[in-house]
């Protein structure tokens, strides 16, 4: 799962100078529709850009699979239990494709790492939030996923070969994941008195992580025409969050559920939807680690690091040379 | 047919409570692979959990499959205390995967046998999955136990751990002898010979040595309700929502 909400680096045009002539047949090769390789020339920009998302699409994969990961061993029953484990199974498979597709782009899958629990790289806002109850889980699986699926789609007609490769895979998966978020969803609000309550606190609380999802309004963010240009960001934070409102919002109302902005409706005249601005100041806050949970996240894969690397110290003085039967 | 109640709850409770240890290592594992590994080995076991359940319901008349994994309390649960102690680290969940699923895989294959055909219709579907946890088990025994010296010590350690708890895996239960008897299966003592041949000859491998199971004193008491402090919680845990109210859909 990923959202929008990918705050660029500043564009650092100075920094190096790209053969103008090998530049002008990049962009000419984009702008045919081409997709780039990870030997094809590009210029040091589009590569450093890259490697950020990339790597942060990754991160948001791994540290995703947390606060659903916490109610894997509460989930209620077999059916839920077995699709909870799945899908998270799943999640951590995304951020293994991810962190490949960065690799091709030349930094190693350990520097991600590293830069991720030394805060230098980050991760999608959305996951600093905890899972209070099952209802949660359901609506991560409906409400976050359906956002990171309009965000990957999107992503995934870029320019990048490899990145592109991996999207569409994933895109599969979340599809169905979308499906069992639904259902649970659904069970919930259609279930008892409590049930229906607990949905109902849950969506009062991730409204706003949601609204978040994709990122600062447009008007509020910095433009780049150089990479839209390239491909590499491919539609802006506030036409996602218009396709999400537009699918997803009649969804949940047709639950006979509320969403806690009562400005919240569609304009006729216009098309769009209308709404309360989140608190962006929140948004800020919680990427720059104030958020509720990203201490306690960092933490869990911190442990995973340290506790691990005995593991990988092993792996690296590997003395087997024997080869493993497929089938 | 009453005493293969027996049997069946002690393998299917086993293999929920295995489940879901392999499943708390979702977000931890020492590398991604192995992180998605134990989700896989997770499910399975879980997945094998429910059908042997659901033998249990459709054709022993037990409650449903749910409601017996989720509303039991511990001292109801048969399984062993080899898989409720705690995840550890990675070297002893790797080599409890190691132990369990050699006896699990041999159990199986004697189950293939049986002349209760629930169970030998279901060995042979789980065939296919086991032979992929051997597989996965064996090839992370044999490149730890051969590395670097800090990966050989450790799970050497964390076999001397482990090997008591998982005698406990073959702790004979009341109607075992009918079940020999009536060509159910072999019996715990058969699968100990083949599983405790197996495992040395891997171990060996590895260059691990295995403890003399004559002088190591098996930790029993499972399959009678007696467990280790570490299940209750866990059960506490995994019941949280669903006993909430079970009598509703989730």
């Amino acid at each position: 799962m990923y959202g929008g909400g990918y705050i660029f680096d500043k564009l650092q045009d100075n920094q190096v100078n790209d053969d103008p002539e090998k530049l002008l047949l990049f962009e000419e090769r984009i702008a045919r529709g081409e997709k780039i390789e990870p030997r094809d020339w590009m210029p040091f920009d589009y590569r450093r850009q890259l490697i950020r998302l990339i790597e942060q699409h990754a991160h948001s994969e791994i540290i995703g699979a947390l606060p659903e990961g916490t109610w894997i061993t509460r989930a209620p029953g077999f059916k839920r239990k077995l699709a909870l484990i799945a899908k998270v199974q799943d999640e951590i498979g995304h951020g293994q494709l991810l962190y490949s597709a960065a690799e091709t782009l030349g930094k190693s899958r350990e520097n991600m790492i590293n830069d991720l629990l030394n805060g230098k790289s980050k991760y999608s806002n959305v996951f600093n939030y905890p899972a209070e109850t099952w209802a949660d889980v359901t609506v991560i699986g409906f409400l976050i996923d359906a956002g990171a699926i309009i965000n990957q789609i999107t992503n995934s007609k870029g320019s990048y070969a490899p990145y592109c490769r991996a999207l569409e895979r994933i895109c599969y998966e979340e599809s169905f994941h979308l499906k069992q978020g639904h259902e649970g969803l659904v069970f919930l609000a259609t279930g008892t008195f409590v049930q229906r309550e607990m949905l109902q606190d849950a969506l009062n609380r991730w409204w706003e992580p949601i609204m978040h999802f994709f990122g600062p309004p447009d008007k509020a963010s910095v433009h780049s025409e150089k990479l839209m240009k390239w491909k590499v960001k491919m539609a802006s934070n506030d036409d996602m969050r218009q396709e999400f409102l537009n699918t997803y919002v009649p969804k949940i109302w047709e639950l006979g559920l509320t969403l806690p902005d009562p400005k919240l409706k569609k304009n006729t005249e216009t098309n769009k939807w209308e709404y309360t601005e989140p608190n962006w100041e929140t948004f800020w806050q919680v990427i720059n680690g104030n958020g509720p949970c990203n201490k306690e996240r960092l933490k869990v894969r911190m442990w995973a690091e340290e506790h691990g690397r005995w593991v990988r110290d092993a792996l690296k003085t590997n003395q087997l040379t024997q080869s493993v039967p497929l089938a | 047919m009453h005493s293969i109640k027996n049997l069946l709850y002690n393998i299917a409770d086993d293999l929920l409570i295995m489940g879901h240890r392999h499943s708390e290592w979702t977000g931890l594992g020492p590398i991604l692979e192995e992180d998605i590994s134990f989700s896989s080995l997770a499910q399975d076991k879980i997945g094998l959990a429910y059908q042997i359940y659901k033998i249990l319901n459709e054709t022993e008349k037990e409650d449903l499959p749910d409601r017996i994994a989720f509303l039991r309390n511990e001292s109801q649960y048969r399984c062993c205390q080899f898989v409720e102690l705690p995840n550890g680290e990675y070297d002893f969940s790797l080599i409890r995967h190691f132990l369990f699923d050699h006896a699990m895989d041999l159990r199986f294959r004697m189950f293939g046998k049986s002349n209760y055909q629930p169970l030998s219709f279901l060995s042979r579907k789980t065939a296919g999955e086991m032979k992929y946890h051997i597989l996965h088990a064996d090839i992370w025994i044999k490149q730890l136990g051969n590395n670097n010296e800090i990966s050989h010590v450790r799970m050497q350690k964390a076999i001397e751990v482990a090997f008591p708890y998982s005698l406990g895996m073959f702790e004979t239960f009341p109607f075992e002898k009918e079940l020999i008897e009536l060509g159910i299966y072999q019996g715990e003592q058969e699968i100990k010979i083949s599983w405790l041949e197996k495992i040395s000859m891997i171990l060996k491998e590895a260059n691990f040595n295995l403890p003399d199971p004559e002088k190591i004193k098996p930790v029993f008491g499972g399959r009678t309700g007696n467990h280790t402090g570490f299940l209750k919680p866990l059960l506490e845990e995994m019941n949280e929502v669903y006993s909430s109210d079970p009598e509703t859909e989730w």
